[in-house]
């Protein structure tokens, strides 16, 4: 091996490791979830952004996947999976807004920040601000939806209910009764009957979260992203939006109960390890055969 | 007796009326659609894994994309008036969409940009309605059973396909016309469209899997042109 190759290797191995420090750098560890406001995700970007220097930060990070054109065909694409975002269509998963409609700008900042587990998209956090923000006023440059609509009106999260065991099961119930685990399957391995022919609205496969796999969602980690997530759907997913089926304080139940499927120590988790002990017997299975109690 | 009997035709008259009301005296275009070639053969659908929608089937239902009856007519072709139509607001009814023993019924909705759609869920079971539009916004929401209609509005035209991810057999479209002139063909390929003003149309015929095809028409005055449309089939 010549010095050169031997310096190249090197170098590949290298970004190697800086990506998958990227990608694990806010892993939802087995000891404890971050809390709303801990991490840096959310916090509001009240720069303006420059698309004409947005273009040229584009160009550097994200034009390797997402493509030239923001039609998510880089040079990248054939070979990772799930495929880039497509910029020309304006669907976005992570969105705080109801299916169909825009997400709001902090909607994009944030994912931009946190990147999407399990895919080949990093967290951008350590971009400053102001650069996150040119990358959003140009990445709004690849569809005429942006000029001619709004963002929708974000869902509203009311304040968090207490965790009861009486929440854990009634949010089991709407697990039953809304057909969770049809695709998400009975003990929520993302392994329902409908799970294996589902595929995105680009014809791709696609396979629903497996709650067991004790990863981060795609989009947060916090019970209120997680509201958020089955109420306005992942639009371009198979991921349907519950928001007009659910109501308020019912979808705490539901949040309640989806962190008992978790591999991670949870309240809820050591709520409802506690009450199965002894209750386990008087829960009927999910599934086809009806599952409530 | 005789009173009667002009009731019961008033009745009639009326019913033979009320679906053209939208669109008075004028011209008509009337034809059917059929196709060559050999279409693709449509497989039963098995819908074991939605066990109260498969007990409500009798018969093995049929895949819906190229449906045929006698003489080669061709079912499920959208036959409208693409060019020429005169302007006028959308009709004020809803265009309805039925989910039923996990069938879209019709299997193609024709509405006109800006008519208000109506889905509803008349199933045990939860459905999720996802239209695959890009012109248009994409959107996918749930529906269980006994929950309201789903009410939406497409502005743009465009032919979206439809679909539930829950059940992935079951498939359809929403065609988003810049009119309301048009006829979606039952298994005879027959169509009709009435009501339209001395001119010059284009009609359009459009089909899922065998395309489209446009021919032109003059109108002068209340007579019927004869317009048929011949599709080639297309084995996929």
């Amino acid at each position: 091996m010549s010095r050169v190759a031997r310096r190249i290797a090197s170098i590949a191995a290298l970004a190697v490791l800086t990506v998958v420090a990227f990608a694990n750098g806010d892993a939802q560890t087995m000891h404890g979830l971050p809390r709303e406001g801990r991490g840096a995700d959310t916090m509001p970007n009240k720069r303006v952004g420059r698309p004409s220097v947005g273009k040229e930060e584009y160009t550097r990070y994200c034009a390797g996947c997402h493509g030239d054109r923001g039609d998510g065909m880089g040079e990248n694409t054939q070979w990772i999976d799930p495929k880039p975002r497509d910029f020309t269509q304006a669907t976005f998963k992570c969105r705080s807004t109801p299916s169909g409609t825009l997400p709001t700008d902090q909607d994009i900042i944030n994912t931009i920040r946190r990147g999407i587990v399990n895919s080949n998209m990093p967290q951008w956090r350590p971009l400053p601000d102001q650069m996150q923000a040119d990358l959003l006023s140009y990445i709004k440059t690849f569809s005429p939806r942006w000029k001619s609509e709004k963002p929708g009106t974000p869902v509203v999260i009311p304040a968090e209910t207490p965790v009861t065991t009486e929440s854990i099961l009634r949010g089991r119930e709407m697990f039953q009764k809304f057909e969770c685990w049809k695709c998400h399957g009975t003990e929520g391995r993302g392994d329902g009957p409908s799970a294996a022919a589902l595929t995105d609205s680009k014809d791709q496969p696609i396979h629903p979260f497996d709650f067991t796999s004790g990863t981060r969602f795609k989009c947060g980690t916090t019970n209120a992203d997680l509201y958020r997530i089955f109420m306005t759907g992942l639009d371009g997913t198979p991921m349907a939006s519950f928001v007009d089926n659910i109501k308020g304080d019912q979808g705490w139940d539901l949040v309640h109960y989806l962190r008992t499927l978790q591999p991670i120590r949870t309240p809820e988790s050591t709520l409802w390890k506690t009450w199965l002990a002894t209750h386990a017997a008087e829960l009927k299975p999910i599934g086809p055969e009806s599952g409530s109690r | 007796m005789k009173i009667a009997t002009s009731v019961a035709l008033c009745a009639l008259a009326t019913l033979a009326l009320a679906p053209s009301a939208h669109h008075t005296a004028g011209g008509t275009v009337t034809g059917k659609v059929t196709f060559t070639g050999t279409p693709p053969k449509m497989k039963p659908i098995d819908m074991a894994k939605e066990p109260s929608c498969a007990k409500a089937h009798t018969i093995p239902v049929m895949n819906e994309s190229v449906v045929t009856g006698a003489g080669n007519s061709l079912g499920n072709v959208v036959v409208y008036i693409s060019a020429g139509a005169p302007a006028g607001a959308p009709p004020a009814t809803a265009a309805t969409f039925d989910q039923k023993n996990c069938q879209y019924l019709p299997h193609v909705l024709a509405m006109e940009a800006g008519q208000k759609l109506e889905i509803k869920n008349d199933d045990q079971t939860s459905h999720n309605i996802h239209p695959l539009a890009k012109v248009n916004a994409e959107w996918n929401k749930s529906q269980p059973p006994g929950s309201p209609p789903i009410e939406a509005t497409y502005d743009k035209p465009e032919f979206i396909p439809v679909k539930c991810n829950v059940h992935p057999w079951m498939h359809g479209y929403f065609a988003v016309l810049n009119t309301s002139h048009s006829k979606v063909t039952g298994d005879d390929g027959e169509y009709s469209l009435s009501g339209l003003p001395p001119g010059k149309y284009t009609v359009t015929a459009w089909h899922e899997r065998f395309g489209t095809q446009s021919q032109e028409v003059t109108i002068t005055g209340t007579e019927t042109a004869k317009l048929d449309f011949v599709l080639k089939a297309t084995e996929y």
